[in-house]
């Protein structure tokens, strides 16, 4: 018998049509909310670029492309429907880039493009399956795979002046100068030095703030994805509980325990500043899929991962642990779904029990 | 019984790593370079072969509730047979596979083998038995250590191959290494076999076959 008389059999369907929630529809989708990301990424990798020159650049390129590269060439051979113009990959790519040290050699974003978007998106079956954050899997794999490499800073082009036009005239030259990032200089020489190497404390929080400093492309312009972040919560895409939150937890533990002279004389200001707390903090704590539910997990989630952080920036063998912090707490997500759930709509609280 | 059978099921199709997933610990650990994957695949197809005779040929006599740390105490037995054996004529090997030497006396699928095997049939087969696992095992440790010692090293069996152009992933050789090639073979395994199946069912439909 063939298959297809079997199906003509079946009945029409009722006019009563049943259908999983959501319900309710807007003009808000998975493509919109990944390029308006993407937009809000944007002034601080321009600001990159006018930082670090055309090695930044290039980073970012080869980031993106090898993501959209892996994408497409996985969908194609698993036969699904290419969904690369949807912006996940290109925002992956982007944020990879943004961990990355600037001037990088060109094989290492590839190699990191390949691990988010292999090992970590697609063997877990595609975007929305991912376990971990795709871009912090790329940045662990090559932290892991290249650590000389992923530990050689290139100096900041518009330096202690504030030098805007001395980097954007020579944004096409390149430079083989390296320098230890804030939090490097912080684990090594010790908090005195850091601040002498700024001039002073205001100028560095002034540095910290505007980005005119050493670190990974898309980390030293606190202000900029501070900006890109609000408009996130203002568009209602991530909820402002989560980075205040973790940069709040990473706040009171440093000004309480990160201090040599004893309990509460840490210096919050740079450790709420610097590394990639904020960019971490916006964009890869409230990712959508690899993050708690509800609002309360949401919240659990951030303050894990401040105190991960700081576990790892005071007392670690590393100078940054963003990454692995919310590495870690992605592996605790489930977790935190199952125990913290929405109380029912319209339930009344449990009775309490009199013996 | 078909001895061939016994022996080629191991291979594949009951791969002790990649099918039947036992003794994973040394799959992950002595796996970074094909010299070492070797020679404990060796080491652990010497064990097998031998524990899987010595119980089977008491099989009769062993008690059921006293079995299993009867079988511990001959896979014990044999183990140190090999290290002393390797200790003496392969000191290097003896030194690089370190602790996880001694450990073959605790790898799953050397008991699992004993009870699922040895201990219900007659000598020759399970000796068969013990040898086609053993190679299946050690056909495994030598696929994940070329892979690792390929992408992680760049080289084989030792032997530079790809120039010093090439700098290596150093994670692939490092532990979450392992864990990753381990899981994309067991992956590609299961989608190999899917799409053979589908393919069969395509071929039975177009056949005219009843469904």
């Amino acid at each position: 018998m063939e298959p297809k008389e079997t199906t003509a059999n079946i009945q029409k369907p009722e006019k009563l049509v049943i259908t999983s929630s959501p319900h309710i529809h807007d003009t808000e989708s998975v493509t919109k909310i990944m390029w308006i990301v993407n937009l809000t990424l944007l002034p601080a990798a321009i600001f990159s670029v006018i930082n670090f020159g055309i090695p930044a650049l290039v980073t970012m390129l080869l980031c993106i492309a090898g993501s959209i590269a892996c994408e497409a060439a996985i969908q194609y051979w698993r036969k699904k429907e290419i969904t690369v113009s949807d912006g996940s990959a290109v925002l992956t790519g982007l944020l990879l880039a943004m961990c990355l040290p600037p001037g990088i050699a060109w094989f290492v974003p590839l190699i990191g493009a390949f691990a988010a978007i292999a090992i970590a998106k697609h063997t877990m079956g595609g975007l929305g399956y991912n376990v971990f954050n795709p871009a912090h899997i790329g940045r662990a794999f090559i932290m892991a795979s290249y650590p000389v490499a992923m530990t050689t800073w290139a100096v900041s082009r518009i330096g202690n002046n504030g030098d805007f036009a001395g980097a954007i005239s020579k944004i096409g030259t390149l430079d083989a100068v390296t320098a230890a990032t804030p939090l490097g200089i912080l684990k090594q020489q010790g908090y005195d030095a850091l601040v002498s190497s700024f001039g002073g404390q205001m100028e560095m929080y002034q540095a910290l703030l505007i980005g005119n400093r050493g670190g990974s492309l898309g980390e030293t312009s606190s202000i900029l994805l501070i900006l890109g972040g609000l408009v996130l919560i203002a568009k209602k895409y991530i909820k402002w509980q989560v980075p205040v939150a973790m940069i709040g937890t990473v706040g009171i533990l440093t000004w309480a325990f990160g201090g040599k002279a004893g309990l509460f004389t840490g210096d919050p200001i740079l450790h709420m500043l610097s590394g990639g707390l904020i960019i971490g903090a916006f964009f890869m704590a409230t990712d959508m899929v690899t993050t708690p539910m509800t609002t309360k997990g949401q919240i659990i989630f951030g303050i894990g991962c401040g105190l991960i952080t700081v576990l790892i920036r005071l007392y670690g063998g590393y100078p940054e642990g963003v990454c692995y912090s919310i590495l870690l707490m992605n592996a605790v997500t489930p977790l935190i779904d199952r125990y913290i759930f929405p109380v029912k709509f319209g339930a009344l609280p449990e009775p309490v029990k009199r013996s | 019984m078909n001895l061939w059978k016994e022996f080629t099921k191991g291979l594949i199709d009951e791969n002790p790593i990649f099918r039947l997933a036992l003794s994973l610990c040394p799959a992950l650990a002595v796996t970074s370079n094909v010299y070492n994957a070797l020679g404990m695949g060796l080491t652990v197809m010497f064990v097998i072969t031998c524990n899987n005779m010595i119980v089977s040929t008491f099989r009769n006599v062993i008690h059921p509730k006293v079995r299993v740390p009867v079988y511990i105490i001959s896979i014990a037995t044999i183990v140190t047979v090999a290290m002393l054996t390797l200790e003496a004529f392969f000191p290097i090997l003896f030194k690089e596979l370190g602790i996880y030497l001694a450990l073959v006396v605790v790898f799953a699928i050397i008991l699992a083998r004993a009870e699922v095997f040895a201990a219900k049939n007659k000598v020759i087969p399970s000796m068969i038995d013990g040898l086609g696992m053993g190679a299946g095992f050690t056909l495994g440790m030598l696929v994940i250590g070329t892979i690792r010692e390929m992408i992680g090293n760049g080289s084989f069996m030792g032997y530079q191959i790809l120039g010093s152009w090439y700098q290596p992933p150093l994670i692939v050789i490092l532990a979450p290494g392992g864990f990753i090639v381990i899981g994309f073979i067991i992956g590609f395994m299961n989608l190999s076999e899917e799409r053979k199946k589908q393919k069969k069912e395509k071929s039975e439909i177009a056949a005219g076959g009843t469904i």
